[in-house]
């Protein structure tokens, strides 16, 4: 076929597959935290590849793989973030590690599970089939919820104990979803087994039943929906990142829930291809927004109360899913933008933020707000990076997330104008609530005998970095693809 | 269509559909441990008794796979490893206690009528024959759903998860003749990794909190702690 | 309405009074088997009757004369009961009252008058029979209604002959909605009658008694009374499983040669399930009273699952 090559997909999706096998074999623990790099360095640029030959020459379709624009940025984001993380991770775990807070055995566990995780997102993100997007998505919940119990206290067993019922529940609800949609799929297509693959759907959806696929999108949402935090699914969210290891926060905050939304909006994109004809076409996106606003506000309030530093910042990722979920209901080419920029941009943000958050707790000796104090001159460049990560989140300019929620704003006056101030509001609060509770963290004053530790803030630069440059000015190719998703999404360009 | 037309295969299906629902219902109001786990291989092996008339009355080759993976997995596997979990953990003789059993099993009769009601703009498209039994796999996933609700010991929320497996099954099984073979392997992959995962964590639970009832999973709130 | 057929109503009305003492006999002549004894003769139950209505009837001074009439009143009720079930044939003229409504209603009656003797004399046994009985019919009566619906919808009528005529028109059908609702009705069945698990016909210990508590003061040809209509009650519920669930055999016109197959079927029938009786009431032990209404619980829960499986697989839109 004409289209790209298949072998830097191969590469990118199956490497951590042999990475998961290797590292559960791998007795030096040393050697595991540099295989594991080395596997994300592979992986991150058999995806820079990928992403070339697709830019190239358009889609590419084979084996049951698809990638388009949609998903194209999302692989290279994980595994861009994915080997951050591992650059951060190799030495943070063997200090862990060192301290006795976890045994041999568990890094096996943990480095192996690491790539597994990679894999299953890897795989989530490209597959055409929307069954296995589902095995993928539960393999990525179930390579996890070892992970996140990792430290074996009773609270991370509790946290992790929670996170595999209720997403377990969600996704479970999430098949009954798909099975209909493969029921409404069989009645129209000549090829019957095609009805899982997205691609083929894509092109028929006009021809779906609508009521079905009414009652699959409630399913769905509600499914997926779990996996993205959205309230009130969302009880598993703070727990599951505030218990695991700092690296599987910020690759569960950053990445998983950006593929659980994802497959929210392929599908979303097949009930509004199935009910434009019908009585009630709006009805997805009216859902994802009822569901995005009321996260929004429910995270925004929640975030006010917080004593545990990750459980803050957790609330602060359900806030932000919560109105990327919003601008993806609302639709049109302005929202649809704004909400894929902002999936870029809070990934690396919230992921940056999580790994600065591991230091300054390393630095404290403990996750409660009220104790962590003075982490600006006991170790200027963590409290540096603490400060500037949430300004970041919370909005200030020139960082990208300001960007993002201008555009949001924008498109909610454009066609909802009463709920921007509901909006608006919670921004500030938000905004009021992180600093409220971050200043004296930065600021305070230095408690006795607290030692800067050695923390490698490389990642974190970087991640900045790159969020600071798509505020100040999105580079064309970027823009461009973008552009090109909102075309597919929302049938109009921006640009 | 009346079901007196349909072949004797066909009301065969119905019938131990009926079946595995009464199974839900066991499960629901079954307090001893082993006798649950005994419901859940009984529906186990009814779901797969199910695929296997679909796959002879449609003559589709991969659901005799498909029927032979379930009643391997769900009706053997899962039953045998949370036996040995039971018996390591000494609780075969344990009866757990639920406040009002005749209001659960009520509860889930309301939810057999909702699933019902839900499914009725489904049954109401004159498609495939099976289409009734969406409203009987949806009124088992809800059931499993309600007794991970109600009941309060972790072996019983398993079964109740697994047995929302068993209800989404019979949905894929019956209404769309099977889902393709790779995504039903994917599946039965993922069921046995989380049996395996949930016989895990039973152990740490175990260890941390002395008992395997999930109220006293509490530590984990947002009130004042001490410090 | 031919003399023929009244006429076959009233056998159908003899069969059932002469019947139904063999078939206790039956029932006691196989738990005996059962338990290594050889038990006493199939007519015992009728040489007991005999004796019973030679013997003088006894009663305390402080009864009313609803002691005297109650053993006339569940008998008369029962007789009238078992008379419009078509045992031998369908299309007799008592076809037109044999509603299973008005069935349930003369049982309701009789059971009725027999908590009102129990009560009537004073005594704690007869007190206590009394309530128990009405905590047990309590929670059969809903089970038993909704198995009855659930025929009655796929009948498309509550009247016992046309149940029985659907039945024997659609033939071999697999329908999950009777299933359930046989399932529920025999539990309903054996706490109706008073069978092992529920209650211990056979029992001489006054504190685990329902069924004899009540009758405990009876004698004579009172007490024969009380205990054919038992003996017809049971009677009564084995023929209404054995002709509404396995109509097949059941005389559909009215030729000698149908009726004759009808009776040969029927007794064949009739012994099949008494025999199930016996082997599940040497089988099983009594339950504790304060677990009859799990028992109950689990048959009405069954009748609903038949009610849901006949709304949600049966009925066709």
């Amino acid at each position: 076929m004409s289209g790209p090559s298949f072998l830097p997909l191969a590469f990118t999706v199956f490497t951590p597959l042999v990475g998961i096998i290797l590292l559960a074999l791998m007795r030096t623990l040393a050697l595991a935290g540099w295989i594991n790099l080395a596997l994300a360095v592979v992986e991150f640029l058999a995806s820079l590849v990928m992403a070339w030959g697709v830019m190239e020459q358009g889609t590419l379709l084979a084996h049951g793989f698809q990638i388009d624009s949609f998903n194209v940025y999302l692989v290279v984001l994980t595994t861009f973030v994915g080997l951050t993380t591992a650059i951060f991770s190799r030495p943070y775990m063997a200090e862990v590690c060192a301290q006795g807070r976890i045994t041999r055995q568990r890094m096996q566990l943990y480095h192996s599970m690491f790539q597994g995780f990679q894999f299953t997102m890897l795989l989530a993100l490209t597959t055409d089939n929307l069954g296995v997007l589902w095995v993928a998505v539960e393999g990525a919940t179930l390579a996890t919820v070892l992970l996140v119990s990792l430290y074996r206290t009773p609270e991370s067993v509790e946290a992790a104990w929670k996170y595999f019922i209720l997403c377990g529940v969600g996704i479970a609800l999430a098949l009954f979803g798909t099975v209909l949609v493969y029921f409404a799929a069989q009645q129209v297509l000549a090829d019957p087994e095609n009805g899982l693959t997205w691609s083929v759907l894509y092109a028929h959806a006009r021809e779906l039943h609508p009521t079905v696929m009414a009652i699959a999108i409630v399913f769905l949402l509600v499914g997926y929906g779990t996996k993205v935090g959205l309230v009130p699914m969302h009880f598993w969210l703070p727990d599951a990142h505030s218990e695991g290891p700092t690296p599987v926060s910020a690759v569960l905050s950053g990445l998983l829930l950006n593929v659980a939304l994802y497959a929210v909006v392929r599908f979303k994109m097949l009930a509004d291809g199935a009910l434009a004809a019908s009585t009630m076409p709006q009805v997805a996106g009216h859902l994802m927004m009822g569901f995005g606003l009321v996260s929004f506000l429910v995270a925004v309030l929640s975030l006010q109360r917080q004593r545990d530093i990750k459980r803050m910042f957790s609330y602060s990722s359900i806030e932000h899913m919560g109105l990327m979920t919003f601008a993806f209901g609302m639709g049109g080419p302005l929202a649809t933008f704004a909400a894929l920029l902002h999936m870029l941009v809070h990934s690396l943000t919230k992921s940056a933020i999580f790994i600065t958050v591991g230091h300054a707790s390393h630095i404290a000796g403990t996750q409660s707000i009220e104790r962590i104090r003075g982490l600006i001159r006991t170790q200027p460049s963590v409290g540096w990076g603490l400060l500037l990560g949430v300004a970041a989140i919370a909005g200030f300019p020139p960082f990208g997330i300001f960007t993002s929620e201008f555009l949001v704003l924008s498109a909610t006056m454009q066609s909802w104008p009463w709920l921007t101030m509901l909006l608006l509001t919670g921004l500030v609060t938000a905004f009021a609530g992180l600093f409220r509770n971050i200043h004296p963290m930065v600021y305070g004053a230095v408690p006795e005998g607290q030692v800067a530790v050695r923390a490698n803030m490389l990642p974190i630069m970087v991640h900045m970095a790159l969020v600071l440059w798509l505020g100040l000015a999105i580079p064309g190719f970027l823009s461009g693809w973008l552009n090109e998703v909102t075309l597919l999404i929302s049938g109009k360009g921006m640009l | 269509m009346n079901l007196t037309q349909l072949p004797l295969l066909e009301q065969a299906v119905f019938v131990i559909a009926a079946l595995a629902l009464m199974a839900s219902f066991a499960l629901l109001a079954q307090t001893r441990l082993t006798a649950s786990i005994h419901s859940f291989a009984w529906q186990g092996a009814s779901v797969a008794l199910v695929t296997a008339l679909v796959a002879s009355i449609n003559g589709i080759h991969h659901l005799y796979l498909s029927a032979l993976l379930t009643l391997a997995l769900k009706s053997l596997v899962i039953p045998w490893m949370l036996h040995r979990l039971v018996r390591r953990l000494e609780m075969e003789q344990q009866v757990e206690s639920i406040t009002h059993p005749a209001l659960v099993v009520l509860t889930g009769a309301a939810l057999v009528i909702f699933a019902y009601w839900v499914a009725l703009p489904i049954e109401r498209l004159e498609m495939a024959g099976t289409r009734n039994i969406i409203a009987v796999s949806l009124s088992i996933v809800l059931l499993g759903l309600w007794m991970m609700i109600a009941r309060h010991q972790v072996v019983a929320q398993v079964l109740g998860f697994m047995s929302m497996e068993n209800g989404l099954f019979l949905a894929a099984v019956a209404s769309t003749r099977g889902m393709p073979l790779v995504v039903e392997l994917g599946v039965a992959f993922d069921v046995l990794v989380a049996a395996v995962l949930f016989g895990v964590f039973f152990f740490h639970i175990h260890e941390s909190i002395e008992s395997l009832d999930v109220d006293r999973l509490n530590r984990l709130t947002e009130q004042e702690q001490q410090p | 309405m031919s003399p023929a057929g009244w006429g076959l109503a009233l056998v159908q009305t003899l069969l059932f009074l002469l019947g139904a003492p063999l078939l206790a006999g039956w029932v006691k002549r196989v738990k005996s088997r059962l338990q290594n004894r050889r038990g006493p003769s199939l007519l015992q139950p009728y040489q007991d009757l005999g004796k019973l209505f030679a013997k003088e009837a006894l009663m305390a001074h402080s009864a009313s004369p609803l002691f005297r009439a109650a053993p006339y009143i569940v008998f008369g009720s029962t007789l009238v009961a078992v008379s419009i079930i078509p045992l031998l044939a369908v299309s007799l003229p008592t076809a037109a009252v044999a509603d299973v409504i008005v069935l349930v209603g003369f049982l309701a009656l009789a059971r009725f008058f027999l908590a009102l003797a129990g009560m009537d004399v004073g005594t704690a046994f007869g007190g206590m029979g009394a309530s128990r009985e009405m905590l047990v019919s309590a929670l059969a009566e809903p089970a038993m209604l909704m198995a009855v619906f659930t025929l009655a919808m796929s009948a498309q009528s509550t009247n016992l002959s046309s149940v029985v005529q659907f039945n024997l028109d659609a033939g071999l059908a697999l329908r999950p909605s009777f299933m359930f609702a046989l399932m529920g009705l025999v539990l309903v069945a054996i706490a109706e009658t008073g069978r092992i698990p529920v209650d211990n016909p056979a029992t001489h210990l006054e504190l685990t008694m329902i069924h004899e508590a009540m009758i405990l003061e009876y004698s004579g040809r009172h007490l024969a009374l009380m205990e054919w209509a038992a003996q017809l009650k049971l009677m009564l519920y084995g023929v209404l499983i054995s002709v509404v669930f396995l109509p097949w055999g059941i005389a559909t016109r009215m030729t000698p040669s149908a009726l004759a197959l009808a009776f040969g079927v029927l007794i064949l029938k009739l012994m099949v399930l008494w025999l199930v009786l016996a082997v599940t009431e040497t089988g099983l032990a009594k339950m504790r009273l304060f677990r009859a209404p799990q028992y109950l619980n689990l048959a009405f829960l069954l009748t609903l699952l038949g009610l849901f499986s006949h709304v949600m697989l049966e009925a066709g839109t």
